[in-house]
């Protein structure tokens, strides 16, 4: 089968803040040719219903991922670890987004 | 101002918004890419937003005789005022993409002028759209300058566009009564100022995009008398049609 030609550009991955100082998180992905289409265009796919205040575009192909096949050496080690996880304090009531 | 007068100048910005909405949503499904396909119906969608407010404002000024739908779908094109700019067909992206980042620029001066007036309705409508009107300017302006300075193909194809639509700019900057009534109230720049802002803007992208004005001067008028091009009657035909096969239908 012959490959069928992109001709949407290349893709970019979406983070947004819901908030002023809250973490981005990944929203999903746009086409673009550049960086200046691809924020237009993540404006116009993510934030058009006050989703958020901060916005970043990443080139998809600059994140480095664990492949799947790499899953237990990069994970399962952490399995019985469960003190690892600071959950045995206290937190204050008022206390938000932790 | 008067509320006839204001009335009809209302119906006039409106017209304006309603029928570049109405183009731009026959952009749907047919945009290059699905993204870009989405953001000319987004930006359509801001238009009707900004019709319909100024539709329903000249409804209530002119007493409430008619609805806001009324005005919209029940006048016959002899009554539209929207400039013939326009109602020019998307012929290809490049029409497209050259008429919206003209009429962005016209919109957004006539909005910098009516988020200052002495008129809670009008300044808040025209305060709410220069957000969405500064954007529409930095999109179509974007691809302005991808496709004149783009390839070949893209360069001559955005030059045509430019050559043919050129002779519907003149209606931007032209008065008449109504519009001298609204300057004198300050609701409106006058002719001179608007075509200095356009003219100003319209040089610096074209620069920057390498493409120029065409040489002819002569420029074609009517539609403040309800004078068309051929185009309306055919896009008329197709927004008013649920409201003319079926008065008053509801959901």
């Amino acid at each position: 089968m012959s490959e069928v030609k992109d001709t949407q550009g290349q893709l970019w991955e979406v983070f947004i803040q819901t908030k002023k100082g809250l973490p981005f998180k990944h929203f999903g992905s746009v086409h673009a040719y550049d960086k200046e289409m691809a924020i237009q265009n993540a404006r116009d796919l993510y934030t058009r219903r006050a989703e958020g205040r901060g916005m970043w575009v990443v080139p998809a192909d600059a994140i480095v991922a664990v492949d799947s096949a790499d899953d237990e050496s990069f994970f399962d080690p952490s399995d019985d670890k469960v003190y690892r996880h600071p959950t045995f304090y206290e937190l204050p009531d008022g206390l938000k987004n932790m | 101002m008067d509320n006839l007068n204001l009335s009809k100048f209302c119906i006039r910005l409106g017209d304006h918004c309603l029928i570049m909405a109405h183009r731009q949503s026959e952009l749907c499904s047919n945009g290059p890419f699905l993204e870009e396909d989405i953001a000319q119906i987004n930006l359509g969608l801001d238009l009707l937003g900004q019709a319909e407010a100024l539709l329903i404002y000249a409804a209530k000024l002119e007493g409430g005789s008619r609805s806001a739908d009324d005005i919209a779908f029940r006048r016959p094109e002899r009554e539209f005022q929207n400039f013939m700019l326009t109602e020019q067909p998307n012929t290809d992206f490049a029409f497209v993409i050259v008429r919206q980042y003209i009429m962005s620029l016209y919109l957004l001066k006539t909005y910098q002028v009516l988020a200052e007036v002495d008129d809670e309705t009008l300044s808040g409508i025209a305060l709410k759209a220069l957000k969405e009107l500064t954007y529409h300017e930095r999109h179509f302006g974007m691809w302005l300058k991808r496709l004149g300075d783009g390839t070949e193909e893209s360069h001559e194809r955005t030059q045509t566009a430019i050559n043919e639509l050129w002779m519907f700019v003149g209606e931007l900057y032209e008065e008449d009564e109504v519009d001298l009534v609204a300057q004198k109230a300050s609701f409106a720049p006058t002719g001179a100022e608007m075509k200095a802002f356009l003219m100003e803007h319209i040089s610096a992208k074209f620069t920057e995009a390498t493409l120029s004005t065409p040489d002819s001067i002569y420029m074609t008028t009517g539609s403040k008398k309800g004078i068309h091009t051929e185009y309306l009657g055919y896009l008329l035909t197709e927004m008013q049609y649920l409201q003319r096969a079926y008065p008053d239908a509801k959901w």
